[in-house]
């Protein structure tokens, strides 16, 4: 019943974005122009790539809370490394990002791991650790796009095939986890461990090793954001993406992806975080002022959680109900 | 040397176990140990800074946590009922903004107070009703309401800032009461006082223990689970309007961005105080004494000029090494014993 309820719950959200766009089109006719909505798609593509790192976490009943620092930390680090090295190709710049992003969410995933402590306690505090961080190695002074080098910053925007290269990393991002989830071991037994970690057991899964490869997916996508991020605003500095984690836990709640875990879709989380991009694009055109953007997406998330929640309860039943009914 | 060994084998001798007293186990308790910590911070920082031991500098470091320890206080019941309030910073965001407004309108310092105890309650309202009637999970809730509170502050505010606070309204968190102690210092004891009675020594408080350990079984025993989380996120509310109150008149004006961030240092108190964020147990005596660690620790590193944002990795380490600190050692002393 849960799995028949997944598609339609995408296609309201589908349909929620339509409407949205079409009250923006009312407005603004220019905003829905193809090439304006590649923008848009472009602008979210970083929130798409951590949304759907977050989902793994949230589907194994963890929390990732230091996506945004590590991003951060991660994209100072490439920058200083660009700066100290600017011949160093983009290839071996990016495995770095990855590699450094993975492990800051494997220290995550041990912390969950090996010694239980609950996700959320770890990674609120590996986010101030992690953001200390930074302004320890960097001296809390700014890397600027002078400082770099021209294929560092060059590399995301480049256009293939029409669309810059942030998007593709995007649309890669989103195909290999459409196949990860669906078709892998890992993919199904991140469910298993989410929906029932009893049962997962018994089915020959473990379940903290499984949380751990999570922690390290949503690190490693962190990372790679983290380059990403930084070489196209072409600036690094101690906050940037500050509070950005929210919005990704945002754009994953709204996409319908269970906060108890083992509920929710590749499709949701995207869905989730275009809703979200939309929002943010759309407010300067239709006059808004960019100040809402923070009440809106809580608002968004509350609505989101009420809806769900409506759509899975009935799951544990009161016996003695009836006694306590007023008779 | 646990009652099966002993029922196994009924020849064993009961030998009277001295290190099970009620003595030793004050003395070997979470709360003792971190009142070890205390005082060898204490000292470290009075070696380490020639400027420590001056009681004005005492004073004036109790502000980094009489504000934050109230809230504490609230979300220590909150933790130990198995919910978590991650909005109580955005609160005092609201909460101040609407003081700051009411100011505009020339509202007097009782009105203002009224006002910063009245939005911190309606939000701490708004939470309950999202967890305690509609039965959803607390810390999605909170994460939403995080961004709507301090949104909302931002849709008044922008980029901008109240000032024009009346003078009288600086006694909150700037006046003395005798010497070197301050109002606020007051309240944090007051405050300290009264959930420490309301946890330890009341029928609420055993209900709010019951519930943190099996809200199944509290349920069956005919507490009124979802009544007790609404009053708790009520209290969290209003204690956070209290430290709107005190913060907002300590500095003297209101930005959106205000208390920043400290929703983690609350939670980092509780947490250090030895309450167990799964919920269950924890006491209050044990969160006075986790703010005054985490009250000295940040004004000794002050001291020795560690930037704020350093000083936040302290505070990290600090969350993940009381909870590691305790497992890492039974999981040693379990491989020891075999």
């Amino acid at each position: 019943m849960v799995s028949r309820l997944i598609p339609v719950r995408e296609a309201i959200l589908a349909g929620a974005i339509l409407v949205l766009l079409a009250l923006v089109a009312s407005r603004f006719a220019g905003f829905v122009a193809p090439a304006n909505l590649a923008n848009v798609f472009n602008d979210t593509a970083p929130l798409i790539i951590l949304a759907l790192g977050q989902m793994v976490v949230i589907l194994t009943r963890c929390i990732d809370l230091s996506v945004a620092a590590n991003l951060a930390l991660t994209g100072m680090t490439v920058a200083m490394i660009n700066v100290a090295m600017p011949g160093l190709p983009i290839p071996v710049i990016i495995a770095a990002a990855i590699a450094l992003g993975a492990v800051m969410g494997a220290i995550n995933g041990l912390l969950v791991w090996k010694l239980s402590i609950p996700p959320i306690v770890v990674t609120l505090g590996t986010m101030t650790i992690f953001r200390g961080t930074i302004f320890l190695i960097s001296d809390g002074k700014w890397v600027n796009a002078h400082e770099m080098s021209a294929a560092f910053t060059g590399f995301p925007r480049a256009a293939f095939l029409g669309l810059p290269v942030l998007s593709w990393a995007a649309i890669a991002t989103i195909l290999v986890f459409g196949v990860m989830m669906a078709r892998t071991p890992l993919g199904r037994s991140i469910f298993a461990v989410g929906g029932n970690p009893h049962a997962a057991v018994y089915a020959g899964i473990d379940v903290g090793r499984t949380q751990f490869l999570a922690f390290v997916i949503s690190g490693a996508l962190a990372g790679l954001t983290g380059y990403l991020w930084v070489a196209r605003y072409a600036v690094a500095y101690v906050d940037i993406a500050g509070g950005f984690e929210l919005e990704v836990v945002a754009a994953c709640v709204i996409g319908g992806i269970s906060i108890a875990g083992g509920i929710g879709s590749v499709g949701g989380a995207v869905l989730g975080a275009i809703f979200l991009g939309v929002v943010k694009n759309a407010l300067p055109v239709v006059d808004i002022s960019p100040f809402w953007q923070l009440a809106i997406s809580g608002s968004a998330i509350l609505i989101a959680v009420a809806f769900n929640a409506r759509a899975g309860k009935a799951r544990g039943r009161i016996i003695l109900k009836s006694t306590v009914a007023p008779t | 040397m646990s009652d099966s060994t002993l029922q196994a084998r009924p020849e064993t001798r009961h030998v009277p176990d001295r290190l099970n007293s009620r003595a030793f186990r004050t003395l070997r308790s979470w709360e003792s140990l971190l009142l070890a910590v205390a005082i060898a911070i204490f000292i470290v920082n009075s070696f380490a800074s020639p400027y420590f031991l001056n009681v004005w500098n005492l004073s004036d470091a109790t502000f980094n946590f009489t504000e934050k320890a109230m809230i504490a206080f609230a979300m220590a019941l909150l933790i130990i009922s198995g919910e978590i309030d991650l909005s109580v910073a955005s609160i005092i965001a609201l909460a101040s903004t609407a003081m700051g407004l009411a100011v505009q309108y020339g509202a007097g310092t009782p009105e203002l107070v009224v006002i910063g105890l009245a939005v911190g309650l309606l939000c701490g309202a708004f939470n309950a009703v999202f967890v305690t009637i509609m039965g959803l999970p607390s810390i999605v809730v909170t994460i939403g309401t995080m961004s709507l509170f301090r949104g909302i502050s931002y849709i008044i505010l922008g980029d901008d800032a109240f000032r024009g606070y009346p003078a009288s309204f600086a006694w909150f968190g700037q006046g003395y009461i005798y010497w070197v102690f301050t109002v606020e210092m007051l309240f944090f004891v007051i405050i300290a006082v009264a959930f420490g009675v309301l946890l330890h020594k009341t029928n609420f408080g055993r209900a709010v223990y019951a519930i943190g350990n099996n809200p199944t079984g509290a349920m069956f025993s005919g507490i009124r689970v979802q009544k007790v989380k609404f009053i708790l996120f009520l209290l969290t509310g209003l204690m956070s309007g209290a430290a709107a109150v005190f913060l907002t008149s300590r500095l003297g004006s209101t930005r959106p961005s205000i208390a920043t961030g400290m929703e983690l240092e609350v939670v980092t108190m509780v947490v250090l105080g030895g309450v167990n964020i799964l919920g269950g147990s924890g006491s209050i005596p044990g969160v006075v004494i986790a703010a005054f660690v985490m009250g000295l620790v940040t004004f000794g590193l002050g001291l020795l000029n560690v930037p704020g944002i350093v000083m936040s990795i302290f505070i990290g380490l600090l969350l993940i090494g009381v909870i590691a600190l305790p497992r890492l050692w039974t999981m040693a002393a379990n491989r020891r014993r075999g």
